[in-house]
């Protein structure tokens, strides 16, 4: 006869002292895990209900200006600072860590319409309702000196806009026209018009670095290119485009925040038809920025909220709001992609995570371990209908919600009646216009 | 007699017999041809290495050794196949990702800068055998029908995942430190006539201490309960005493007499916790044996099941309810009534969770939360059901009946019987162990059958192992993780041994037996959070992890009604317009007629093929046999 019986010395399986770490063997036959799916399931569920637990975006609000912020700009080189310009013509710098103010000056009489900081960071650009243009220095003035800008340049018209070049010493203003300035100089290297209104933004492509863009009160969104004099080609909207966001990874591709509750992004290559449409702000979307990525953009919407939105879909991922943030004007994506910055009516600039249920500060790798693991069953059993429920559950403020429901009842109202007209007139007579069309007017080029 | 080595024993041996010592970096080109020579085994000329498989091959089997030094041999022809089989994997099992750096090995012109090659290039080799433990199932992925690219992609890309989990998970396995016990008799000894004294007088101190009987003839016949790890024992004597114990230390726990009938006792998730039903309610107990609860809307329990990932503790009644109570917040989630009398046989299937009851008469019926009416009914025996046993895997119930019989059914679809055996006495109670032994308790003889391989169900041709106890049986069940069979009884309690019943390598995460209290605790925490809801209870638990056809079909049928057509139907075929008068009405209409046909003659061909397929299953049905385990009927003459 021969046996063997299971015989387990405990020394192996106990640890010798009580500063050891415990031993656990581990055998990952699945006989020995029943119930893999429902577990796993069990846990996303678990996982999706602690992310929402967790959803806690704010983080601060830096309170100073004494009129609504209307514009913002980052630092190239510094994380932790920040412009902002108000609309009673003070700019202030800001260091996020602290969160406090660190120096302020009084730019402009009337509104400081737009700012832009240096590519290296030593010096900023601004622009305000009294026709100037004013180069400052990053860092404050030296003792005893005064609070004066390096440069001042007295134009014509007002200038609602600036942008700066993304390598060269060039930075474009709007207002009636597009003029591109050499710092040097006193006046526009080159000044561009397309129609007669007045522009209200203009944004250098990050990549291809001579390509512009702007956006004017006549509906339509014009293309420059800065080696040539005219400009490239234009696409008229529906309504206004208040301002547009170059994507920082794909260089043909830029999004428009426009009057009539939408974002669109568009191919520079073909701008008969927008890639996407993006739809749930119920009133005017005043200021767009992308993330670093390039896989997400930020919007700030005159309904008093800021959604974020993946490139790719149609609806946005996340909707922020307080009690107390009225129409927002700016909004900004900071460099390392993490945070959130919005400048609204009431003087404040408010600081959010990008990441709605994020861990802030340094995380062990088995904390880094479980939220991987997490993200994974999440994703997994995303179409399941309890866990998307809770995964798209946000709460809103009323006048939000409601409005979100009277525009639906309109919307289905309004496809109702065509479906009727096509149903009721000769086939063919009345052409079928998808949802992406319905808002381009024309493009010229 | 001899008792086999011990893994550390068997190292040594195995270093000794081991003549495949790896040309090491060091031993450069030069004095490679002497190792060459020496041991020929390891180095990479296939010829030569293929020559000397077929030799070990040979070798262990004409061999005739001296008895004294059989084992040595047997474990060398172990390895040797254990290295043949590695190396056939090495040639035709390698897995195809693992085909492309050998490859590139081949390639390269002389190994790296010292001239020293790798001497097990590429990635360990693993048996499809070993892999195919860990597939779930959908792991190769098969397009079925049209589906976007996207999601294509998507589907490949996770199915790839899952392959390459399942060969690193199977790689892992070498990692498993204990191995199975065995029992096996000299050349044509019956292992059935060992006895329990000597498989004691054989094995090791600590393994012998396991076959331990308890004298308790006061208060019996006792049922019984391991806990989880396998670790703890809890009895429950008729005559209302209760005890709890760490059954290997023999460290009692708490003892106590409630001085009612005890029917049933069984460990809650932990062995902090046990629930008695007593002569009229549900009672719970800590492991001090205070009374924690009185459950009074479970009355009259006869028998106690629990399922411990989803805190459910089902109770069969005198009454006929099969309730579930969620100990982990107190509430009754369902009570069932069966409609078929007294229900005192009752166990769980623990892969999918479903309860199984016996009826008195003769159907087996199974039973989830969620649902009134039971999932399945399956008639098993003429006469009542005495016993039911599921083994682990969910694949096989065992059955016996009042009519003396043995059955073990499949339960993967049909439900069918694979064997039966009458037996003298017929059993009165069965458990199957963790790797697929059935035990079954007639009278005072405790019966153990084995099937032929891994995964394979128990045959009643002979027995295993049998044992005698000095009482009627009262309670069965294998012990968890150990070699042990617990009988309860009605003179008190025995421990019987069963070399090969339990699963040597435990995981540690999910039933430690040397668990602190700290990690039980810290255990307990966890499984609450991942508690499984009652309504997820299902025939097949993976189902949820499928798609939901069901549903998806009902949503396009509602988006084509809202519509008014169907989007992603296909577009009629029109004819391109063609120059030079070739589109002429009769044209068009020819050319229209031609796709129209085409089209035709495939769904014609379709179902041609569909119907010869059924032809020949049917014929196919008709060719066999019935099956072995039922006898023929004077009723089949009238089977249509």
């Amino acid at each position: 006869m021969k046996v063997k019986m299971l015989s387990r010395n405990p020394d192996h399986y106990v640890r010798e002292t009580k500063l050891d770490l415990q031993r656990v063997p581990r055998n990952y036959d699945p006989a020995l895990h029943p119930f893999e799916v429902p577990r796993e399931y069990t846990r996303a569920l678990n996982a999706v209900k602690l992310e929402r637990v967790f959803a806690k975006p704010f983080l601060t609000s830096l309170d100073g200006h004494r009129d609504g912020v209307n514009c913002m700009a980052k630092h190239p080189k510094s994380l932790s600072t920040v412009l902002s310009g108000a609309c009673d013509g003070e700019v202030r710098i800001w260091n996020l860590t602290k969160r406090e103010c660190i120096r302020t000056l009084q730019a402009h009489e009337g509104f400081v319409r737009g700012m832009c900081a240096h590519f290296c960071g030593t010096s900023f650009f601004t622009v305000g309702d009294d026709k100037t243009v004013k180069q400052w220095k990053m860092d404050g003035p030296e003792y005893g000196e005064e609070e004066e800008p390096l440069h001042t340049i007295l134009g014509k018209t007002v200038y609602t806009g600036i942008d700066h070049h993304w390598k060269k010493d060039i930075f474009a203003t709007c207002g009636q026209q597009v003029d591109i300035w050499d710092e040097q100089r006193t006046s526009p290297i080159c000044s561009m018009t397309w129609g007669l209104d007045s522009i209200s933004s203009v944004k250098f492509n990050p990549i291809e670095t001579n390509i512009l863009g702007s956006c004017a009160s006549d509906r339509n969104i014009v293309l420059y290119d800065m080696r040539q004099a005219t400009p490239l080609k234009k696409v008229i909207l529906d309504m206004r485009t208040n301002t547009l966001c170059w994507n920082p990874m794909e260089a043909f591709i830029f999004t428009a925040a426009n009057e009539d509750y939408n974002l669109y992004t568009f191919d520079m290559r073909s701008l008969d038809e927008p890639v996407k449409v993006h739809v749930d702000h119920v009133s005017a979307v005043l200021d767009v920025d992308y993330s670093p990525t390039g896989k997400e953009f930020v919007s700030a919407s005159f309904d008093k909220s800021i959604r974020i939105f993946p490139i790719d879909r149609i609806h946005s991922r996340e909707v922020y709001h307080t009690k107390r943030m009225q129409h927002v004007i700016s909004v900004k994506w900071t460099s390392d992609s993490k945070y959130i910055l919005c400048g609204s009516d009431e003087m404040n600039i408010r600081l959010w995570k990008a990441n709605a249920s994020e861990k802030l500060g340094v995380l062990t790798s088995r904390e880094k371990a479980a939220l991987n693991y997490n993200q994974k069953l999440k994703e997994k059993f995303k179409y399941h209908p309890q866990i998307s429920r809770i995964a798209r559950h946000r709460h809103l403020p009323k006048t939000i919600y409601s409005q979100i429901k009277e525009q639906r009842i309109m919307k289905e109202a309004r496809q109702r009646k065509e479906m009727n007209r096509i149903k009721h007139s000769k086939p063919g007579s009345i052409p079928f216009v998808p949802e992406k069309k319905k808002h381009i007017v024309a493009v010229v080029k | 007699m001899e008792a086999a080595p011990k893994p550390g024993s068997g190292a040594r041996v195995k270093a000794q017999g081991k003549k495949q010592k790896p040309r090491r970096y060091w031993e450069g080109e030069t004095d490679g041809a002497s190792s060459l020579s020496s041991n020929s085994f390891t180095t990479p000329a296939p010829p030569r290495g293929t020559k000397r498989k077929g030799e070990d091959l040979l070798q262990p089997r004409g061999a005739k050794v001296p008895k004294r030094s059989k084992q040595i041999q047997a474990l060398k022809s172990n390895q040797n196949q254990k290295h043949l089989r590695s190396k056939q994997n090495q040639n035709h099992l390698r897995l195809k990702k693992d085909l492309r750096p050998n490859h590139k090995q081949e390639l390269r012109p002389s190994g790296t800068l010292s001239g020293a090659q790798d001497p097990f290039p590429g990635p360990a080799p693993v048996s499809e055998n070993a892999v195919n433990k860990f597939r779930r199932g959908s792991s190769k992925f098969v397009k079925k029908h049209h589906l976007k690219l996207v999601t294509e992609h998507k589907l490949k890309a996770a199915a790839d995942e899952e392959e390459e989990t399942s060969v690193r998970a199977a790689r892992a396995e070498l990692l498993l430190s204990e191995e199975p016990g065995f029992l096996e008799g000299e050349d044509g000894e019956d292992t059935a006539t060992i006895r329990q004294s000597d498989i004691v007088e054989a094995v090791d101190i600590s393994s012998a201490a396991k076959h331990f009987d308890l004298n308790l003839y006061q208060f019996g016949p006792y049922r019984l309960n391991y806990s989880r790890t396998g670790r703890h024992l809890a009895l429950g004597g008729r005559r209302g005493h209760v005890a709890t114990f760490d059954w290997i230390t023999k460290k009692l726990m708490c003892e106590i007499n409630v001085m009612e009938a005890v029917r049933d006792i069984r460990f809650l998730h932990s062995e902090t916790l046990f629930a008695v039903a007593q002569k009229r309610w549900l009672h719970v107990y800590d492991n001090q044996g205070i009374e924690l609860h009185c459950v009074r809307r479970c009355d009259r329990i006869t028998r106690l099941e629990f399922l411990p990932f989803h805190f459910l503790l089902a109770t069969a009644s005198e009454t006929g309810f099969l309730t579930y109570l969620d100990v982990s917040v107190g509430k009754i989630v369902a009570s069932l009534t069966a409609r078929a009398g007294r229900l005192d046989v009752m166990t769980q299937n623990p892969h999918n969770a479903v309860i199984h009851l016996g009826h008195s008469n003769g159907t087996v019926s199974l039973w989830c939360p969620a649902m009134k009416e039971p999932l399945v009914k399956i008639l098993c025996h003429r006469g009542g059901v005495r016993a039911v046993a599921v083994d682990s895997s969910g694949t096989y119930m065992a059955t016996s009946g009042l009519d003396h019989q043995v059955k073990i059914f499949d339960l993967r679809g049909k439900y069918q019987p694979l064997t039966s055996r009458a037996l003298p006495q017929g059993a009165g109670h069965l458990a199957f162990s963790q790797r697929g032994l059935l035990a079954g308790g007639m009278g005072d003889v405790v019966n153990i059958w084995r099937g032929q391989g891994q995964g394979s169900f128990p045959s009643f041709d002979q027995p295993y192992l049998t044992h005698r106890l000095r009482g009627h049986v009262h309670g069965l069940q294998f012990c968890p993780f150990e070699d042990v069979l617990g009988a309860g009884h009605s003179r008190g309690f025995t421990s019987i041994l069963v070399p090969g019943a339990g699963e040597p390598n435990f995981d540690g995460l999910q039933s430690n037996p040397y668990r602190s209290r700290k990690q039980r605790q810290e255990w307990e925490v966890k499984a609450l959070m991942e508690k499984i809801p009652a309504e997820l209870i299902d025939l097949d638990p993976r189902n949820l992890g499928e798609i939901d056809v069901i549903s998806l079909e009902q949503k396009k049928k509602e988006r084509i009604e809202r519509l008014g057509f169907d989007p992603e139907a296909k577009a009629l075929f029109q004819p391109k317009q063609k120059k030079k008068g070739r589109s002429s009405a009769a044209n068009l209409v020819k050319r229209k007629t031609k796709v129209k046909d085409q089209e035709h003659r495939e769904k014609v061909r379709q179902s041609l093929q569909q119907h010869q397929e059924q032809q020949q299953k049917k014929k196919k049905k008709l060719r066999t046999p019935p099956s072995p385990g039922s006898r023929p009927s004077a009723l089949d003459r009238f089977k249509r």
